[in-house]
């Protein structure tokens, strides 16, 4: 039988809160190890920019399902 | 390398993590007194408990080689039962006689509620009259701020020497007015529901590392008492040496328990040994 949505909320959301606290400290380390290379200006990198683009996705579309789907596309190669 | 858990609920533990730590360099295991998953109904049950972690497992623990120290205490979850924890509050000085008690833990919030701060200050009073180290267990998750805070704000009315006050649990966002206020604090490394290696790291980054314990409290919940060692490897990953990596894990844990006597684990330094190259090779 198919768990209702409250379900998998309880069951999951620690989960999902946990995986966001460790995103946002990732891209904070990522910062602080920026801060400390000499004379470097912003930092550049596509990888980054995929990560932005994947953090929006959570944020824009909430309405439209396979997140990640449309996420590890995102991350993929289609060339 | 050596390595000491000061935070750990070895009677919710198999004596196969006991061997798996000695293996990995764990020399002594800290045993607060926590919540045992229910609400215990007789103050006696409290008691037999505190046998079993002042007694029995130090015995257990040797068996690998390992020493265990103790603390007793009336948990924060269960203080908000005052007539019950009094009664507990009692017969705790028996015990600050045992030779493996080391103080008066985890105290503390839960959901910091009025019967849970007047146990809390009761404990606090009951560790300054007999000299007692004191380890403070923070709220879990949303409540984690509010109780802090109000932790704070209750000792700061009370003659605590921070330098031998431990607050524990600390997160990103809890860890800096403890720190300021000049206490102990430490990083409680749980798989889902507290703080990560990576993120424990992060702070001894940001931080240093005085003044700060890590451990893994490991409890019959979902934990794990290896998320140490895999915070060791995190900090060593970074380029920390093992020398660092010492401070960190052992000795900093030998400063704070070893201001009670009867923990008689020092701090290390490596030393690089000059032998004498003939005598190498006639042996």
């Amino acid at each position: 039988m198919m768990q209702t949505a409250l379900q998998v909320l309880d069951r999951e959301y620690l989960e999902a809160r946990c995986a966001l606290v460790e995103l946002a400290a990732t891209l904070d380390r990522i910062d602080r190890a920026h801060d400390h290379e000499e004379g470097s200006g912003p930092l550049q990198d596509s990888r980054l920019d995929l990560l932005s683009e994947a953090i929006a996705l959570l944020q824009e579309e909430s309405h439209l399902p396979n997140r990640s789907e449309r996420m590890l596309l995102l991350f993929s190669d289609l060339d | 390398m050596q390595i000491i858990q000061p935070h750990y609920h070895a009677i919710a533990r198999t004596a196969q993590d006991y061997e798996r730590m000695a293996m990995s360099g764990v020399v002594a295991v800290a045993e607060p007194a926590f919540w045992a998953g229910f609400d215990r109904l007789y103050p006696e049950t409290f008691l037999d408990y505190f046998h079993q972690i002042s007694e029995f497992e130090p015995t257990r623990a040797a068996e690998y080689g390992i020493k265990h120290y103790c603390w007793v205490a009336v948990n924060p979850k269960e203080a908000e039962n005052p007539e019950l924890s009094r009664e507990v509050l009692k017969h705790m000085p028996e015990f600050y006689k045992k030779p493996t008690v080391l103080g008066v833990g985890e105290i503390g919030f839960h959901k910091t509620t009025k019967n849970e701060e007047e146990i809390f200050e009761a404990q606090v009073e009951q560790a300054i009259k007999y000299d007692q180290l004191i380890l403070i267990h923070t709220p879990h998750l949303q409540d984690k701020v509010r109780g802090t805070k109000r932790t704070l704000e209750v000792l700061s009315h009370m003659n605590v020497n921070p330098e031998r006050v431990w607050i524990d649990h600390v997160e990103e966002h809890t860890i800096r007015e403890p720190l300021e206020a000049g206490y102990w604090v430490g990083f409680t490394l749980y798989p889902i529901t507290k703080c990560t290696p990576r993120r424990a790291v992060d702070m001894l980054e940001m931080y240093g590392h005085e003044r700060i314990l890590v451990n893994s409290s490991a409890d019959w919940g979902p934990s794990d008492p290896f998320t140490l060692q895999e915070c060791v490897v995190q900090y060593r990953a970074r380029g920390y040496s093992v020398q660092d990596a010492i401070e960190v894990f052992h000795n900093n844990p030998a400063r704070f328990l070893g201001q009670n006597p009867k923990f008689d684990i020092k701090p290390v330094r490596l030393e690089t040994i000059e032998e004498d190259s003939a005598n190498l090779v006639q042996n």
